[in-house]
């Protein structure tokens, strides 16, 4: 314990709240894009109830929540520039549908909103949204599968004399990498269900975001047995983080409790209890790779260390990050506080 | 085509969509917070038709403005990884301080446009104000970058090697506060007579008069002004690129000589291999004049530099001189406005200004695109003027047409089905 403390410094504590900023975009951004995946998988009897309560639900905060993502490129182009160089380089590809998702669920989702439609282009545009939605965290999950993997880092050495497959495609495309995209995937789902039922104005619709809630749970349990499983071999050194240490299987039990608790707290029907949980379990998933990962930002080459910017740079930063979060705590606060209550539906 | 010609294309594609949607989210909401004060102090109900109207419009282009301005963060990298790691640790700082001021904006955005009925009246119209406020910070801080890749201060090198950084000495580079101010004053220009243009247009068609006649006059309260000062922040803009950036000056100029009391050129056509520019109405002494303010003050002409460290002088001398001219047009139309309202005239019954604001209606942010090129493509071939050449800082990744087709295609759908739904809003008005 003293000896982990003894390594934090500065460039390990804006380390930190670069995944604490990650942490806040998977637990709001993330859920907004979940609520896209029970947009395209509406059904039943109330099936437009549940697209109105999603639309509802995500309209007022989904901008907000959108630039968390921002505040992490932001921050790491900032405080590690070559972390941010190389992930850049390498996962260009990968990157780069990322954001054609997310142009394209923000402009649909928007314009389904907004504009004056009829139904055919009002459903097209909902189905745009959807799609997107879907598949921007598998994208998301992806990137950071490829980043664990260690894959990043080989390649970013080869580059100018590997092959393009070799330095541009392998690092992000394996078994492992889309495992880590569906689990990303299913654990937003599970948090967008798991609000959505928190949020939904009457019981048979908070009964249908029940269901989906524990099915998402389920298929959460499933990608992570199989992420763990190909971890031993795509990504060696995370499964020795992730399962090796004595830290490692406290933040397990930790984690493994959260899973439990969610879904009790599901099945009795303690929706309040529930979102915690969850969030709690989604967070401890987080970190716990971020733990294994330590103290390596690219491994298994780049330390947190060697990749800093200079101590000028991290202290002005870490001024900037005090001063910015005194204005945006409060204001976030005061989002959700506003649109905390469902009025009604329209 | 190069990957270095595709990673510019793209980005230039790319930031030349964006600044369209970041100029119309900077004044809008000062547009939408002024019918609605409008509206709590007279209580005609015109007022809050408009605020809720302007509102409506105004949420599709925030939204595609905040998508598009997180492809900016992603693409710094994607295509240019060499020049964010070099300058990543100085610029890192103002693009926090935006991300920040982005998040204000975007957190009272949410409580504008849905908490008409769930909060007070005082506090709807505060966060109003915060969205407005908050928008020009972001763009003083985006803008901060963009002037130290201009004037870039701050950074201490060594046989081309970085050995000290001042961060907060580059935020407060030569640039910052002109170009800062001509941003800022271009976009309430651009957007306001953009705005005042199409409730022109309505009113002759003799459409819902009560309602755009005070939406006429909003807008050009917040546009004729701006549309009448920022003539002013060019001069002082125009002197600090004379004063730092002399081959950039030349360029827009098409000056190729260095002389003493060299001349305006309205219009013309550049051409290196002549080293003169053709067909320019040339002003004698005028541009000693407006870059030094001295008759007779030496200019540097191109010929005191290196060939291969001109910009393309083509679309730097045009670019320069369509700002400038639709620039000065929205200035006059401004004024002729102001002269209506001095005069105590009503401005919705004078029919010529009506059609002279329907014209102009696009005119500010053609200008800015214009603008745009001169002061990006101006800078050529550096990415940080002296410091880092744009060609060492692309990515090694090949292909890049294959990215700058797709957002090429993506933006391009995205304009199109953006302006046909605001058509259809405006029409809706009629």
């Amino acid at each position: 314990m003293s000896a982990f403390v003894a390594t934090l410094g500065l460039p390990e504590v804006l380390a930190g709240v670069i995944v604490l900023a990650l942490n806040a975009y998977v637990l709001m951004g993330g859920a907004d894009f979940g609520g896209g995946v029970w947009d395209l998988l509406a059904g039943g009897p109330r099936r437009e109830e549940q697209r109105e309560l999603i639309a509802t639900s995500i309209a007022p905060i989904w901008e907000a929540n959108h630039v968390w993502l921002i505040v992490v490129v932001v921050m790491t182009f900032t405080a590690f520039p070559s972390v941010y160089a190389t992930l850049a380089t390498v996962l260009h590809i990968p990157l780069t549908l990322l954001l054609v998702g997310i142009v394209l669920r923000g402009s649909a989702f928007v314009i389904r909103s907004y504009g004056t439609h009829t139904d055919v282009a009002r459903r097209r545009w909902g189905l745009a949204f959807a799609v997107s939605s879907l598949v921007t965290p598998v994208l998301l999950g992806i990137t950071i599968g490829a980043l664990v993997s260690g894959r990043v880092a080989g390649a970013a050495a080869r580059v100018g004399h590997g092959s393009f497959v070799s330095v541009f495609v392998a690092p992000w495309l394996s078994v492992f990498t889309v495992t880590i995209g569906l689990f990303a995937l299913a654990l937003f789902a599970f948090l967008a269900a798991v609000y959505l039922a928190v949020a939904a104005p009457d019981p048979a619709l908070r009964e249908d975001f029940r269901r989906r809630a524990l099915a998402a749970a389920a298929a959460v349990f499933v990608l992570a047995a199989l992420a763990l499983l190909s971890a031993r071999s795509s990504a060696p050194q995370l499964a020795h983080g992730v399962m090796g240490t004595v830290w490692a299987l406290v933040l397990h039990l930790c984690t493994a409790a959260a899973a439990i608790a969610a879904i009790v707290a599901l099945w009795r029907r303690h929706y309040g209890a529930a979102r915690i949980a969850a969030a709690a379990q989604v967070s401890l998933i987080l970190w716990g790779w971020a733990l294994a990962q330590y103290p390596f930002v690219v491994p298994p080459s780049l330390t947190i260390g060697q990749a800093a910017a200079p101590r000028i740079t991290l202290d002005l930063l870490s001024i900037g990050l005090v001063l910015g979060a005194a204005i945006l705590l409060p204001s976030l606060r005061y989002l959700f506080k506003t649109f905390a209550k469902p009025m009604s539906l329209r | 085509m190069t990957d270095l010609l595709a990673a510019r294309t793209q980005m230039a594609v790319s930031l030349g969509f964006h600044i369209i949607f970041a100029e119309i989210g900077i004044a809008m909401p000062v547009l939408m917070v002024l019918a609605e004060w409008r509206w709590r102090k007279t209580g005609e109900a015109e007022y809050l038709a408009l605020a809720k109207r302007w509102a409506k419009g105004s949420a599709i282009l925030f939204a595609v403005g905040a998508v598009s301005g997180t492809v900016l963060s992603f693409e710094l990298g994607l295509l240019w990884p060499r020049f964010m790691q070099f300058a990543g640790p100085i610029i890192g700082l103002p693009f926090s301080l935006e991300g920040f001021a982005f998040f204000t904006e975007a957190i009272f955005l949410g409580v504008y446009l849905y908490g008409w009925d769930r909060i007070s009246a005082r506090a709807h119209l505060g966060a109003g104000a915060i969205v407005a406020a908050s928008g020009a910070a972001s763009a003083v801080f985006v803008v901060m970058v963009n002037a130290w890749m201009n004037t870039p201060t701050g950074v201490t090198l060594s046989n081309g090697a970085v050995t000290s950084i001042d961060p907060i000495a580059g935020m407060l580079n030569p640039s910052t506060v002109q170009q800062a101010l001509h941003m800022l004053i271009a976009s309430y220009a651009a957007t306001g007579l953009c705005v005042a243009g199409l409730h022109a247009l309505m009113l002759l068609r003799k459409s819902s008069y009560q309602f755009h006649r005070r939406a006429l006059a909003i807008a050009l309260a917040v546009g004729a002004p701006a549309a009448i000062l920022q003539p002013l922040s060019g001069d002082l803009s125009a002197r600090t690129v004379a004063e730092w950036q002399p081959v950039k000056l030349a360029a827009l100029e098409g000056q190729f000589a260095t002389e003493r009391g060299a001349p305006l050129r309205i219009g013309g056509i550049p051409d290196a291999d002549a080293r003169r520019t053709r067909f320019a109405l040339e002003i004698p002494h005028g541009l000693s004049l407006a870059a030094f303010h001295d008759l007779n003050a030496e200019v540097k002409g191109l010929d005191a530099f290196d060939r291969d460290l001109w910009p393309p002088l083509l679309p730097v001398h045009v670019g320069f001189q369509v700002m400038v001219a639709l620039g000065t047009a929205m200035a006059l139309v401004s004024l002729w406005a102001a002269v209506l309202v001095i005069r105590k005239r009503t401005l919705g019954e004078s029919v010529w200004l009506l059609r002279a604001l329907a014209v102009v209606t696009p005119f500010g942010f053609i200008a800015t695109e214009a603008g745009w090129t001169v002061t990006e493509v101006g800078r050529q071939p550096w990415v940080v003027q002296g410091i880092l050449r744009t060609a060492d800082a692309v990515t090694p990744m090949p292909g890049l047409i294959v990215p700058m087709t797709l957002f090429s295609l993506l933006y391009l759908a995205l304009g199109a089905i953006v302006i046909a739904l605001i058509t259809a809003m405006v029409r809706e008005t009629a």
